[in-house]
């Protein structure tokens, strides 16, 4: 079984916005909501400016606290460790979106919770998913950690890689390189 | 760095807005068609069109099931997409499928402006173009009729109006656009830097941006090869008022004075020189006029430049030393919209020089030289009728206007003939393309000659402001509803491309082929469009070309091997279509006709107290005005914002957010627009994202909403030497909103 991770050369992101209307079109996401977003965080004073672009989306946590909340069970981890909703077990009682510490969640206007896949459809189609086969920048990255041979196995071995709130240990399987202010 | 305050923004992307019931991302399916996973599993067809939600002209694959588009990929054979698209080319579905389109040819019925039409059919609507075509010509001459047009259609165009007898054509993308910039290359290097241009940004060492603000400036490969050459650590230099998503990825953000890049650049020639920092081999070897240029270059010190630019003198030197050690692999975008204060010419001829003399032109990193071969273009009847009076470009006072081919018509010259009639009276417009009445600055002289005017036809897919001003509107189809012409791209390599239509031409509209050659045929020109239909035309070209057309039809691009050759190496040595023979540092051509030989500074008006210099540029949400209303792109980015310094906003009492309202010197006032109180611009200018606020009602999303920088451009400098329109001349007041 794989073990999917993502990470994110925050360098080479450009805040072109084309990995959210990616998503919004291939996932069919209702216009006003989004499965993924891009920060852009400024500090300082003109003309001592910094900027840091961050992408964000559901991190697919080992220990996802939105999978321990969900009272049905429409919200489980997959074989291959990735977090998904079965629709059709969704209340929309909101549980996980109120535990998601990444705010990743959001209730869809047909009742059942929604949010990033990791485009599960696609890898089977063996794609990667959409915000990252269209990543302009090339800031998005996927793979297999447990293939040491794949791109991301190689990167976290090499670069590190952070995590957005370690802190809460859930786990997650979003991994940032390249934080302004961080280690080259 | 203190971190004194934090600003705080998605670049969209609200988890959980308002959510507007069921409806989907993609505007035109409804969700219950794609269900619950995606457009992907259900078995799609694949259809190569060619993107035109900008002039980048990207290979997409359209996803089309049961005759609706559903997907749109980067086609990952084409060079400009490689397999991705941006925002906008996504965004395509959303103009396809604008309920707001021009769905059938209309004819005004009431005064000009009232925004008034009546349905006409096609053969109603292209009998009356042509009858009042004939009209005009039998009063004024035949080159009366003017033709504005950009992008794939004015391939159609402009054969039909040569045939009719005139060759007066203004074009935006040259006076409004990348002329000046291409003129001071081609005065250098014998040729233009290309659309696409050839930079080697995922390769380059050092990468300087004058301005250009990639990332939020979207060109897709170009913007790939930036984020290639930024994650391979390319030292950036961002020279910009404004702190652009680019400036936050740089090594060096120098926040200019706008209108003093010249001092800044003939500072570091000269540091380059005093310290020896340039190419010493490549400028002997491949240039003229150096020692002139060293002669006079010692007057422009770091401290002198230090002065003008507001920039410390340290980082001049520095950031010259940064380029100066990183050549030849130092690529200084020369950029595209250039037409910025009216000495445009040279500020691109000083970007040229410094390219020249850190040898960049034809290295590794920098620019690469164009593919090699060439291939003719198929076309009907070849011979024009030679026109009795003089195209106005060859007699406008502009000599380097309308001489590099047929697509750099100076939109002005053509305007002023419109109003006054001089040097011949002009009665006809066709546009094409493009929103005329935006893209030219000073939209009053815009509509003194369009008021001129006997016949105004617009062929639009969108009912924007011109459309909404014109005698007759036909609808265009967009470029998912048509073949795409075959292209020749200079890239690394020479390739071959076209596109296929993804579905039927949506309403009526017809595409532009079509609209050419049925108006033709009312003027007695058919003999010009010999083929039936554009891929018909296609074919005949794939034959002349021996190009297996079903290939170059599924695939929409094919190289052509063996045509690359993009660095200078001893066999393949690079060759300057200049007077010399050489890169001209100085320029003889130029010395011929009264300017400069050798770029010299001269300074640009500065605000007084209380005003702002107006700064406009891009957003990675749309492309002018003419993706405003896509509901795709608009949910993206809904109106445009006023940038204003944090410290002159608390002078003046304004808050974030709010809004307020511009008023330049001479008097206009914009629409309400919020202002964005920042730490990311400079204190003497203030900046929005070109194309906002639309006058076209018929626009649910776009109509007034945000404010119209060109509304607020009346002024302009036009550039002696070829015309274009300097459109960062105008000063603002910031008003609030009571």
């Amino acid at each position: 079984m794989p073990r999917y991770a993502m990470v994110i050369d925050q360098r080479r992101c450009v805040g072109c916005m084309s990995c959210i209307i990616a998503c919004g079109a291939e996932n069919n996401v209702p216009r006003g909501y989004y499965r993924t977003r891009v920060l852009e965080i400024v500090s300082g004073e003109f003309p001592d400016l910094g900027m840091e672009l961050r992408p964000e989306m559901c991190n697919h946590c080992d220990k996802p606290p939105c999978v321990y909340d969900c009272p049905t069970g429409a919200s489980h981890r997959a074989g291959d460790g990735t977090v998904q909703i079965d629709r059709k077990k969704c209340i929309g009682c909101k549980s996980c979106v109120v535990a998601c510490p990444y705010n990743a969640r959001y209730i869809h206007p047909e009742g059942f919770a929604d949010k990033c896949s990791f485009c599960v459809h696609r890898l089977g189609q063996g794609k990667e998913p959409a915000c990252v086969a269209n990543c302009i920048g090339g800031s998005r990255i996927f793979g297999d950690l447990d293939d040491p041979g794949s791109v991301v196995s190689r990167i976290l071995g090499e670069a590190g890689g952070t995590v957005l709130l370690g802190g809460a240990g859930c786990g997650p399987r979003v991994f940032y390189i390249g934080r302004p202010g961080g280690p080259e | 760095m203190a971190v004194t305050r934090r600003e705080f923004i998605k670049i969209a992307g609200m988890m959980a807005g308002g959510g507007l019931g069921a409806s989907g991302f993609l505007p035109p399916v409804p969700a219950s068609e794609v269900s619950a996973g995606t457009a992907a599993e259900k078995a799609a067809a694949s259809v190569a069109a060619t993107c035109e939600m900008c002039h980048w002209a990207c290979g997409v694959i359209a996803k089309v099931v049961d005759g609706k588009v559903v997907n749109l990929e980067g086609n990952p054979d084409h060079p400009c997409s490689r397999g991705k698209l941006c925002a906008r080319g996504i965004g395509g579905m959303g103009l396809l499928y604008d309920p707001d389109r021009v769905k059938t040819p209309l004819i005004r019925t009431g005064k000009r402006g009232d925004g008034k039409y009546r349905k006409a059919s096609w053969d109603e609507a292209l009998t009356y173009i042509a009858e009042k075509m004939e009209a005009i010509k039998k009063t004024y001459g035949p080159e009366a009729i003017c033709l504005f047009a950009v992008g794939s259609c004015s391939t159609h165009l402009m054969p039909l109006l040569a045939a009719f007898g005139s060759q007066n054509f203004g074009n935006p993308s040259f006076a409004q656009c990348r002329g000046a910039r291409d003129i001071g290359f081609r005065l250098t290097y014998g040729e233009t830097p290309g659309s696409p241009e050839r930079l080697d940004l995922g390769r380059s060492r050092a990468i300087v941006l004058f301005g250009s603000h990639l990332g939020e400036n979207i060109h897709n490969s170009q913007v790939q090869d930036f984020a290639e050459g930024i994650g391979r650590k390319a030292k950036l230099i961002v020279v910009d008022p404004r702190f652009s998503t680019a400036a936050g990825k740089a090594a060096y953000w120098l926040p200019i004075r706008p209108g003093t890049d010249m001092a800044l650049m003939l500072a570091w020639m000269n540091i380059l020189i005093r310290e020896g920092l340039y190419d010493r081999d490549y400028v002997e070897r491949y240039t003229v006029g150096f020692e002139e240029l060293a002669s006079q270059i010692g007057q422009y010190t770091p401290e002198w430049a230090s002065k003008e630019t507001d920039i410390s003198a340290d980082a001049i030197v520095q950031t010259a030393r940064e380029i100066g050690k990183c050549r030849p692999s130092v690529c200084i975008h020369p950029g595209r919209h250039s037409s910025w204060y009216g000495n445009d010419v040279q500020r691109s001829r000083c970007m040229a020089i410094l390219t020249a003399m850190l040898g960049a032109w034809g290295r590794e990193g920098g620019f690469f030289l164009a593919a090699r071969g060439s291939l003719r273009k198929a076309q009907g009847k070849e011979e024009y009728p030679i026109p009795e009076k003089k195209p106005l470009m060859e007699i406008s006072p502009y000599p380097l206007a309308g001489k590099a081919g047929l697509t750099t018509g100076v939109t002005t010259v053509v305007r002023d003939a419109t109003i006054t009639g001089k040097p011949y009276p002009i009665k006809g417009w066709i546009v094409m393309g493009t929103n005329i009445l935006r893209a030219m600055p000073n939209e009053k002289e815009t509509m003194d000659a369009v008021n001129n005017l006997d016949l105004l036809v617009t062929a639009e897919i969108m009912p924007l402001d011109t459309a909404m001003v014109s005698d007759v509107v036909l609808p265009s189809a967009s470029y998912l509803e048509q073949f795409e012409d075959i292209g020749i791209l200079r890239g690394y390599r020479l390739g071959v491309t076209m596109g296929r239509p993804a579905v039927k031409p949506l309403y009526e509209s017809w595409d532009g082929y079509r609209i050419a050659r049925e108006l033709a045929k009312r003027l007695d020109l058919a003999a010009y469009f010999p083929w039936e239909t554009l891929e018909d035309k296609i074919k005949a070209q794939c034959k002349l070309w021996k190009i297996d057309y079903e290939v170059l039809s599924r695939k929409g691009y094919i190289a052509i091997e063996g045509t690359e050759a993009p660095f200078i190496t001893e066999q393949n040595q690079p060759v300057f279509r200049t007077p010399s023979g050489k890169i001209e540092i100085y320029s003889g051509e130029l010395e011929k006709l009264g300017f400069d030989p050798i770029p010299k500074y001269t300074p640009v008006e500065q605000p007084e107290e209380g005003r702002f210099r107006l700064l406009y540029g891009r957003s990675p949400a749309h492309s002018f005005t003419r993706t405003t209303n896509n509901p795709m792109l608009h949910e993206l980015f809904r109106e445009n914002e006023v940038w204003i310094n944090a410290k002159k906003a608390a002078e003046l009492g304004v808050r974030n957010g709010e809004y307020v309202v511009l008023v330049n010197q001479d008097g206009v006032r914009s629409n309400r627009v919020r202002a964005r109180v920042t730490q990311r611009i400079r204190s003497d200018c203030v900046y929005m994202v070109h194309g906002f606020c639309s006058s076209s009602a018929d626009l649910r999303n776009a109509y007034r909403k945000g404010a119209d920088d060109q509304g607020l451009i009346t002024r302009y400098a036009i550039d002696p030497i070829c015309g274009t329109t300097g459109m960062r001349v105008n000063f603002v007041q910031v008003v609030r909103e009571i």
